[in-house]
């Protein structure tokens, strides 16, 4: 019986590794930002709103803010709207956009047909800005904290329990930022 | 006979480079200018393909036609266009994206395990079957010994 234990041992205990291994994957729709803890990218977008304004790091210094990244052609984030027109209504995190590859056309009639939950938005016509914050699948929300850091990411559409469990303790300070 | 067969196999030779050649076009979803030297070139062509394209992730960039893969390739050659080094380049998809969109782990120390666990799991496999062996040979002398030991019938 002995010479069946040794092989019987490495077997469970590979066994166990790989489980592990499965089990600790990460979500590859939602993938760890390696921006969560540092100052958001540097980056000036003109304002889809005012194009003579401009939309870049410092317009989300001094208070928390709510990153959306967005784009017509996005059906996910057709979908979140109406949360973020919620989330405004709430008016504790102003909603900053950044519409990512889109025509200024396209995102005025949207905005006008939808209603506008955003204070700014950055037109980021190229992509280039979207690929400096490291987003890979429209929507996706940064929350950022008064000092400019990257505090938390959310890919995929805002729900209300997303908001509330993940966004709003880091706000209010109930959860500590990265955690 | 010999004459036909050799015919037939060059119809078919020519019909698998035809089918090869259509493949071929198929894949073609790189629409970057190439560039101007060839060793940038080869450079983009190796980056191009050990970069994962984030959106569908089993592809590499170079091969995916999704947009964000298009506006990464053009990034790379932008990056190598200003002079950067391989490792840059990497470091700088790393920064925005994670070690995620590397398709070869890094050789850093959180990633030892990694690379180090085929060399510990082969000399396992070596020291087990080399007992093996051992075993199955003193088995073998031992039966030996004792067909040399049996009385003659």
């Amino acid at each position: 019986m002995n010479r069946f234990l040794l092989p019987l041992a490495g077997f469970v205990l590979l066994l166990a590794v790989l489980l592990v291994g499965l089990k600790r994957a990460p979500d590859k729709s939602n993938l760890p930002s390696p921006l969560i803890g540092k100052p958001v990218p540097q980056f000036t977008l003109p304002n889809l709103f005012d194009n003579t304004q401009r939309v870049n790091a410092e317009t989300l210094k001094g208070h928390w803010s709510l990153v959306n990244v967005w784009g017509t052609w996005c059906v996910e984030c057709r979908a979140e709207h109406e949360v973020l027109l919620q989330i405004k209504q709430e008016a504790r995190v102003p909603i900053i956009g950044i519409d990512w590859k889109d025509q200024n056309e396209d995102a005025l009639s949207w905005l006008a047909q939808l209603g506008n939950p955003y204070e700014r938005i950055g037109t980021d016509n190229d992509g280039r800005v979207a690929i400096d914050w490291g987003v890979y699948g429209a929507p996706e929300s940064f929350l950022i904290n008064p000092a400019g850091t990257v505090v938390y990411k959310h890919i995929g559409a805002m729900t209300l329990q997303v908001w509330q469990r993940e966004f709003l303790p880091r706000v209010s300070g109930a959860l500590s930022p990265g955690a | 006979m010999r004459q036909p067969r050799r015919i037939g196999a060059q119809v078919l030779l020519c019909a698998l480079c035809a089918v090869l050649a259509l493949g071929g076009a198929a894949v073609a979803v790189d629409t970057t200018p190439p560039l101007p030297d060839p060793v940038l070139q080869q450079r983009y062509y190796a980056l191009t393909h050990e970069l994962r394209c984030m959106q569908c992730q089993s592809e590499a960039l170079a091969d995916s036609s999704v947009g964000l893969a298009a506006d990464l390739r053009v990034q790379v050659r932008e990056l190598l266009l200003a002079g950067q080094t391989d490792d840059q380049i990497r470091d700088h998809m790393v920064a925005r994206y994670g070690e995620f969109i590397l398709f070869r782990p890094r050789m850093i120390w959180r990633n030892a395990w990694l690379w180090g666990a085929p060399a510990v799991l082969m000399a396992i496999g070596v020291v087990v079957g080399w007992r093996v062996l051992r075993n199955r040979a003193c088995l073998a002398d031992a039966d030996e010994s004792r067909v040399d030991d049996s009385p003659d019938p």
